[in-house]
């Protein structure tokens, strides 16, 4: 008998169906991922299994924890087996622990309720599982509150949550989303390591996660269960087609296809950019510090780094929606310090921004056509209505929009659709540079493969300067002809797309490489090669800032800064760059 | 968040806001038109005809006061009374709290930390002893009532529009528009202000009754509308002297004074559920 | 933590200062003196009087006198009691009305925070629209107007309660009065309660206590309790001052000799100085009361206690 069988699961919604007659089955002890785009109900499918569905939730098919049937079950009868046999990992743990309670407190609640355990012994039991997550000082740790640990911290202490009563099945709905790249591959590891018997279902939309982590893997398309199989097989030999769409789409590190577009003049320079923010009291906390980048034109220069690293800040900085601490930025030959305000944003007229919540970036307010003409209101005052609104249809038109989106509000176009209309509002100046801040973080694999390929278009058209800044390396490979990494606001590597993926200088561009998950079963990827997290912007580590993590670490490394230096073209800030 | 343009349609499609407002809105009616066709005046004292009850005799349709006077047209005047020196009242503290809570919330920094603060220090006083002591010390200067009320209120509403124009300021869409060079002047009116509406017409409907119930409260301690005139306060104190024998003169004016806070309190609720983006579509 | 509440003390100094400040000035400010519509006086006898109350001297000097006094617990002589000082008068007057009040306030915090739980627990069923559609209306109808209706028809009508104050012995003359003065005030914590133990029991962490196998009554016991209390918590504070402006209706409708009476008829009156000194005392005990609601706040919410 199967652990987990699932059949015939539907839930249905007033106006949607989330999920559509799906079956499966997990043994023990085995790992299963699943995967699909948002909204495929990858969520939903946990919940059901869970009982935790919203009440206006339609549900109906069959769900048994080997003879029990979960669906339909008492509370009282989901409470016997929740926890106890079948535990869950949700994505945010910032959210997902309670801000009002010691870690410990609610760690030792659910050994209580199960009386699993009592008193001093429940006490040492909690203990000793945050020693088991990798939880440094399991004693103090018990006593803290949610909001004093990191991010990774706090998912281990979830973990811990899901796994002190042994469950005999966890559920992971994408455990580690919320998190760096580098902490991913920790907890990933993590998992792996310390469920021993205990069969995993691990949600995620990145299949370099389930090629690492799961031995079998099924696939869902819209509440439907398109393929199932070994994970290895899938891979090698998709079924279904949509699963072969879903794998083309995954980035990959190991991309040959980079860019051969030829670069022209310099446009941009930055010099000794810093970036600061005044923080509660007096303290000041340092985003950005002495950053040198120089663009070409028709250029696409991608800019990596852990959240927190800077690189918005940088850009932001360059763009004037936050002043520059201290450097200065030249565009089109221009300095653009010193120059009155409205000179300044004149010169920067030909720079702009695609963000990274393509609906938050549109005003609810505003139809398209309003929205992409804004811009044009401005600059071309004197112009007719009939010749914006020309405009206005002819750059919907190259970003892949009809003339039927120009009444529509922001709240009634797709993810993907509303990018769309916000790389017209920024291309309708004609801009030499656009900064695209996370630009395709918030889409699914497909659409964001059709948003860079329209970059790409654009880009070939008119020779435009793109500014990519991502937290995952592996988008960069397919589309920048250089790479600058930060680290806690500061340059550690400059170099060239094919230099940097094949011959990375510095530790820590090393440690992002092994850390991004492959989408290929026969490769290693997503190795957790670096310890611990990023500290703390406001009190960072003395001379290299990466020191504490750092393998390669020597005494120098925590009194000196690091120069930067050139080894073949590629810029390097790290005091053993030429040994290692 | 909801588009003004579906606005009307969402709040056709809202009972609560349909069956409360057009109760208010016959109330108005009913107190504009009502003293006009009544033969009887709100002055004209009647002693032969003192505490009668209501009935169709003498079309004293509410009865009549210890002095003779007839209660529908009394309650009636009290009614526009009691909405007119409301709706000022809130005009005032519409105006004051949006300029003051969106001027802090846009310009921020260090200067919002200061008004904030201050709005913090005034929200901490009981302001109601205040306006008494203000009543007190300016003979009940009709005006002054507006100005006291309108004083008490604008502080929630700075509150809420700066917090949401502190959110909306970190909108990426106002971004956008900064960097295509949109002026400051053009992005408040174009970006800032219409994202601001629903919440101010939430709240505006919520001072409403607010600012009746100070109003009435005011008369009711006979510190507001002074005779001859009248408001529902100032009548329901009224009844509250004669309530032994002619419990109507309590009743009447209270239950519209009643019904009036209600519906206004449902009807702003209601508005909130229109203006709720999480009801979206 | 003992850092937080000093600074939130030294902060409610600054208002405490303003409080005095304005209620002098405002008082001081006022068309004529509050002699002015006695009988016709002489300017010799005018000129006493004056010079007894020191209205005779320069404004600033006339705060410094009665900011001095006040330091001392010394809020000056009534001017219509003119055997009485105030602070007499408010020392006899506050222990009826504090009784009141805190009954009142006990009655609304366990009720409304009950009912409000209960209505959340039990969403959209019809236990909830009942105890929301009651809320609603208390919230509504204006102290004034229930304390009347009640009078009239348990006592007046019904006659099972008593309806004044004197000639009533016992627990049964407190009975009216405090329901009348709690009334909206349960009703309004109700539905703050429902509100946010909605928001509470819809959150992620809640969730995470479900898939836990909690069950309800350990949910709410200990995980849901505490943040859905905190919106109450604050509330606390307009609550005292709700409470205290009711009293005022309250206490005029029983005839209880409280405070609030006292405001009224000093009002009337236009006893200067008695209505200046109960508007600072009032003041100055809701100041006092949201700082130790404040100082409780950070007690319970570790995110504030930390900085
Ligand atoms: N408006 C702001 N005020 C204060 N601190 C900020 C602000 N924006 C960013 N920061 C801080 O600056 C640092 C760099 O942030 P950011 O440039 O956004 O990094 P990235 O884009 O690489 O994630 C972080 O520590 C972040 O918390
Ligand atoms: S400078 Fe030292 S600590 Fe920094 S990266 Fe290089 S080796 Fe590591
Ligand atoms: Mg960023």
């Amino acid at each position: 008998m199967s652990l987990l069988s699932v059949a015939g699961l539907t839930i249905r919604y007033d106006d949607a169906i989330a999920v559509n007659g799906l079956s499966f089955a997990i043994e023990k002890g085995e790992s299963v991922g699943l995967v699909g785009e948002s909204g495929s109900g990858k969520s939903q499918t946990a919940l059901a299994i869970l009982g935790l569905l919203p009440a206006q939730a339609d549900v109906s098919g069959d769900i048994r924890f080997e003879k029990t049937a979960l669906l339909g079950a008492s509370e009282r009868a989901l409470d016997s087996v929740r926890a106890q046999r079948l535990a869950i990992v949700f994505q945010d743990p910032a959210q997902a622990l309670n801000p009002f309670v010691r870690i410990g407190q609610q760690l030792r609640r659910i050994l209580l309720q199960h009386g699993l355990a009592e008193g001093a012994q429940a006490q040492a039991r909690v203990i000793d599982m945050l020693r088991r997550v990798g939880l440094s000082d399991p004693e103090r740790q018990y006593r803290a509150y949610p909001h004093q640990l990191s991010g990774g911290m706090r998912q281990r202490a979830m973990i811990a949550s899901a796994l002190i009563t042994e469950p005999e099945l966890l559920i992971a709905d994408e455990p580690t989303t919320a998190l760096d790249v580098t902490v991913q591959a920790q907890i990933l590891e993590l998992l792996e390591d310390i469920r021993k018997d205990t069969a995993l279902l691990l949600i995620t939309h990145d299949l370099g996660v389930v090629a690492g982590h799961c031995e079998r893997m099924l696939v869902l398309k819209q509440g439907e269960l398109v393929e199932q199989g070994a994970t290895r097989d899938v891979f090698a030999r998709p079924q279904h087609e949509h699963t072969a769409r879903l794998l083309a789409a995954a980035p990959r590190l190991d991309r040959t296809d980079i860019p051969t577009t030829t670069t022209g003049a310099e446009l941009l320079t930055i010099k000794g950019a810093s970036v600061s923010y005044r923080e509660t009291g007096h303290a000041r906390l340092q985003a950005v510090r002495d950053v040198d980048l120089t663009i070409r034109a028709g250029e696409t220069v991608a800019l990596v780094g852990e959240s927190g690293s800077g690189k918005s800040s940088l850009a932001r900085a360059v763009l004037g929606l936050v002043p520059l601490q201290s450097g200065r930025v030249a565009f089109c030959g221009t300095a653009l310090e010193g120059l009155a305000q409205d000179r300044a944003t004149a010169v920067r007229r030909g720079m702009q921004l695609v963000f990274q919540d393509p609906v938050g970036s549109l005003n609810p307010q505003m139809r398209v056509a309003n929205i992409v003409a804004e811009p044009l209101l401005v600059h071309e005052p004197d112009a007719s209505a009939d010749t914006r609104q020309q405009q206005v249809i002819a750059i919907l038109e190259k970003t892949g929009l009809g003339e039927e989106f120009l009444e529509r509000y922001p709240h009634e176009l797709s993810g993907g659709e509303a990018q769309r209309v916000a790389i017209a509002r920024a291309l309708i100046l004609k801009p030499k540079v656009l900064v695209c801040d996370e630009a395709v973080a918030a889409l699914d694999g497909t659409v964001r493969e059709q948003i860079l390929a329209l970059l790409h278009e654009v880009q070939i058209d008119s020779g435009l300067s793109i500014v990519f800044i991502t937290h995952d390396l592996s988008v960069v490979r397919g589309i920048s002809h250089r790479v600058l990494v930060m680290y806690m606001g500061a340059l550690v590597e400059l170099a060239d797309n094919n230099a940097l993926f094949e011959q990375p200088r510095h530790p820590y561009t090393r440690a992002l490489l092994a850390a991004v998950p492959v989408p290929d079963p026969e490769r290693a990827g997503g190795k957790a090669t670096l310890a611990g997290e990023v500290p703390s912007a406001l009190a960072p580590p003395s001379g290299c800032t990466f020191h504490p993590r750092c393998p390669h670490a020597r005494d120098i490394c925590k009194t000196e800064i690091p120069e930067q230096r050139t080894i073949n073209s590629t810029t390097v800030a790290c005091h053993r760059a030429e040994e290692i | 968040m909801t588009t003004l343009f579906n606005i009307w349609r969402r709040m056709r499609e809202n009972r609560a806001v349909m069956v409360s407002g057009g109760i208010l809105i016959g109330i108005v009616i009913v107190a504009i038109v009502g003293p006009l066709i009544s033969p009887h005046d709100y002055l004209q004292t009647n002693f032969d005809n003192l505490l009668q009850r209501p009935g169709t005799a003498g079309f004293h349709l509410f009865g009549t006061d210890d002095l003779g006077r007839d209660l529908f047209v009394r309650s009636m005047l009290g009614v526009q009374i009691t909405i007119v020196v409301a709706v000022v009242a809130s005009v005032v503290s519409l105006v004051i709290g949006v300029m003051y809570g969106a001027v802090a919330g846009y310009v921020g920094g260090r200067v919002d930390a200061i008004m904030m603060r201050f709005v913090d220090t005034l929200y901490a006083l009981p302001f109601i002893f205040f306006v008494i002591l203000l009543m007190v010390a300016f003979e009940r200067n009709f005006l002054l009532i507006f100005v006291a009320i309108g004083a008490i209120n604008w502080l929630d509403m700075a509150r809420i529009v700066r917090g949401q124009t502190l959110s909306l300021r970190e909108r990426e869409f106002v971004d956008a528009a900064r960097l295509t060079g949109v002026s400051t002047a053009a992005i408040i009116m174009r970006h800032i202000a219409p994202n601001l509406l629903g919440v101010v017409i939430v709240y505006v409907t919520l001072t409403i009754p607010q600012a009746i119930l100070v109003e009435s409260f005011l008369s009711f301690l006979g510190l507001g509308i002074q005779e001859p005139q009248t408001s529902l306060g100032a009548l329901v104190d009224a009844g509250v002297n004669q309530m032994e024998g002619a419990s109507w003169m309590l009743l009447i004016p209270a239950g519209l004074l009643a019904t009036i806070l209600l519906c206004f309190n449902f009807f702003g609720d209601a508005m909130r559920d229109v203006f709720d983006s999480r009801s979206e579509r | 933590m003992l850092k937080y509440a000093l600074l939130r003390l030294l902060g409610a100094i600054p208002t405490l200062l303003l409080v005095i400040v304005l209620a002098f000035l405002m008082v001081h400010a006022a068309p004529g003196g509050p002699f002015d519509d006695e009988r016709v006086l002489s300017a010799e006898i005018e000129a006493n009087i004056a010079a007894a109350y020191h209205l005779d001297e320069p404004l600033h000097r006339q705060f410094y006198r009665y900011f001095a006094g006040l330091l001392q617990g010394d809020l000056g002589p009534s001017y219509r009691y003119r055997d009485h000082t105030v602070s007499e008068l408010i020392g006899t007057a506050f222990p009826i009305s504090l009784k009141l009040g805190t009954m009142a306030m006990l009655l609304a915090v366990v009720f409304g925070v009950a009912a409000g739980s209960f209505a959340a627990l039990r969403r959209n069923t019809l236990p909830d629209r009942s105890v929301m559609a009651f809320a609603m209306t208390g919230i509504s109808i204006p102290v004034f107007v229930i304390a009347p209706v009640l009078v009239l028809l348990l006592a007046v009508k019904l006659q099972w309660l008593p309806a004044g104050w004197s000639g009533n012995e016992g627990a049964a003359r407190f009975l009216l009065p405090v329901i009348a003065l709690a009334l909206p005030q349960v009703a309004y914590i109700a539905r703050l309660t429902r509100a946010s133990m909605i928001d509470v029991l819809a959150s992620d962490f809640v969730r995470t206590a479900r898939a836990q196998g909690l069950g309800t009554t350990a949910i709410v016991r200990y995980h849901a309790l505490k943040p859905a209390m905190l919106p109450v918590l604050s509330y606390m504070g307009p609550a005292i001052a709700a409470i205290l402006t009711g009293s005022v209706v309250v206490e005029e409708i029983f005839g209880i000799p409280g405070l609030g009476q006292f405001f009224v008829r000093a009002a009337l009156n236009r006893d200067y100085t008695l209505v200046l000194g109960i508007v600072i005392f009032y003041a100055t005990l809701v100041i006092l009361l949201n700082l130790v609601v404040d100082i409780l706040y950070g007690a319970i919410d570790p995110r504030i206690r930390q900085r």
